[in-house]
């Protein structure tokens, strides 16, 4: 940390539940700061009865999802110097889900939704059967490889446009999950899943804005992954198959 | 005990079943709405491009509308894209106006279906009238 961290800026977090408001701390500016650093410091420093989550702080447990400047981020990987290069930061509960206390949001809907779209494996074969063999260079491998990074942080979720007009819209976390494991060579779950991602909150509600692809933190492309299921679900039905 | 069991078991598995087999025809359905409207799109495509193009020649060329009418009644091939365009924005119309009503009003089910069915009828009949009248 560096020594000129005499001077501070001003940081507005939101506290309270739904109809909280925001109110503003002075914290000390630091060399290489993340939003999750300032979040901490508050929390630490100013009013312990700050409520906000977070687990490994390098961008594999996707808890520290919060709005940051009016835009999803991964807070401990997001340093102030990329978001508040004009000195004002924001910091609110993400967008579209139950806001629990302060940064805090109730993630029960948002995984809720991971099984409406029945986002878990189906296996095909049992604990008596060989491993499968799923060649790393294989087309096979490779589709689930664009997809399987997920971290369950929920910036997509609160990024998409279509979750805030369509609040039982699956989202794209959920229906990128699904799609992985269509995708997923050794998966059984066939015709039951493209069935439980059709319907008027499921793929075809996407109105493909790119939102989701554009914030995820790990670079995934949800968009794509719905786009697939659509031609997927569409294929289906053409078939018969649905 | 155990009958009441089964018996539980029974209707809890009927129930499934019931609601697997209503959720299977929401997911048909659904599915069979994006495809024909991405099939009507890509119809409207080329027929938007043909109409607009026709207007363009019709204006360059001074064409009235006297002349226009007498074009469409002297061959068949004009009624009949007319009557695809139709077709394919009686279909096109009703199935984008579905999430629009769903996610401003927050309205969707078996009503507004009824009456979007209803929408798509009167473009129909309104477009073939229209082009039955071109044809003479």
């Amino acid at each position: 940390m560096s020594r000129d961290a005499e001077s501070t800026f001003a940081v507005h977090i939101w506290r309270g539940d739904a109809g909280g408001a925001f109110r503003r701390y002075d914290v000390p500016r630091r060399a290489s700061q993340t939003v999750l650093d300032v979040v901490t410091f508050v929390q630490r420093h100013v009013d312990p009865s700050l409520a906000y989550r977070y687990a490994c702080r390098v961008g594999m447990c996707g808890s520290c999802a919060m709005s940051v400047n009016g835009k999803a981020r991964w807070t401990c990987r997001t340093h102030v110097d990329a978001v508040a290069a004009d000195g004002a930061l924001e910091i609110a509960p993400l967008n579209h889900l139950p806001v629990v206390r302060d940064l805090v949001v109730d993630m029960a809907p948002f995984f809720d939704k991971w099984a409406k779209a029945r986002g878990s494996f189906v296996p095909t074969s049992t604990r008596r059967d060989a491993f499968a063999r799923v060649e790393p260079s294989s087309a096979e491998r490779r589709a689930v490889d664009a997809t399987i990074e997920c971290i369950g942080c929920a910036v997509c979720y609160a990024s998409c446009d279509v979750v805030g007009w369509k609040p039982d819209y699956l989202g794209p976390a959920a229906l990128n999950r699904a799609f992985t494991l269509v995708s997923d060579v050794r998966d059984g779950a066939g015709a039951a899943r493209l069935r439980a991602v059709a319907g008027d909150a499921g793929c075809q509600a996407c109105h493909t804005h790119q939102s989701c692809t554009e914030r995820c933190p790990k670079q995934l492309a949800p968009t794509a992954s719905i786009a697939s299921l659509k031609r997927l679900v569409a294929l289906a039905a053409i078939k018969g198959k649905l | 005990m155990a009958s009441g069991h089964a018996e539980t078991n029974g209707i809890v598995r009927a129930t499934n079943a019931q609601a697997d087999a209503q959720w299977g025809r929401h997911a048909r359905f659904a599915a069979w709405r994006f495809v024909l409207q991405r099939a009507s799109a890509a119809v409207l495509a080329v027929c938007v491009v043909i109409h607009l193009a026709s207007i363009i020649y019709g204006v360059r060329h001074g064409l009235t509308s006297q002349a226009i009418v007498a074009r469409m009644h002297a061959s068949a091939i004009w009624p009949a894209f007319y009557a695809v365009f139709v077709v394919a924005a009686a279909v096109h119309a009703p199935l984008g106006l579905r999430p629009i009503v769903d996610e401003w009003l927050g309205l969707r089910g078996r009503g507004v279906d009824a009456v979007l069915a209803l929408f798509a009828c009167v473009l129909l009949a309104g477009g073939v009238y229209a082009v039955a009248s071109l044809a003479g």
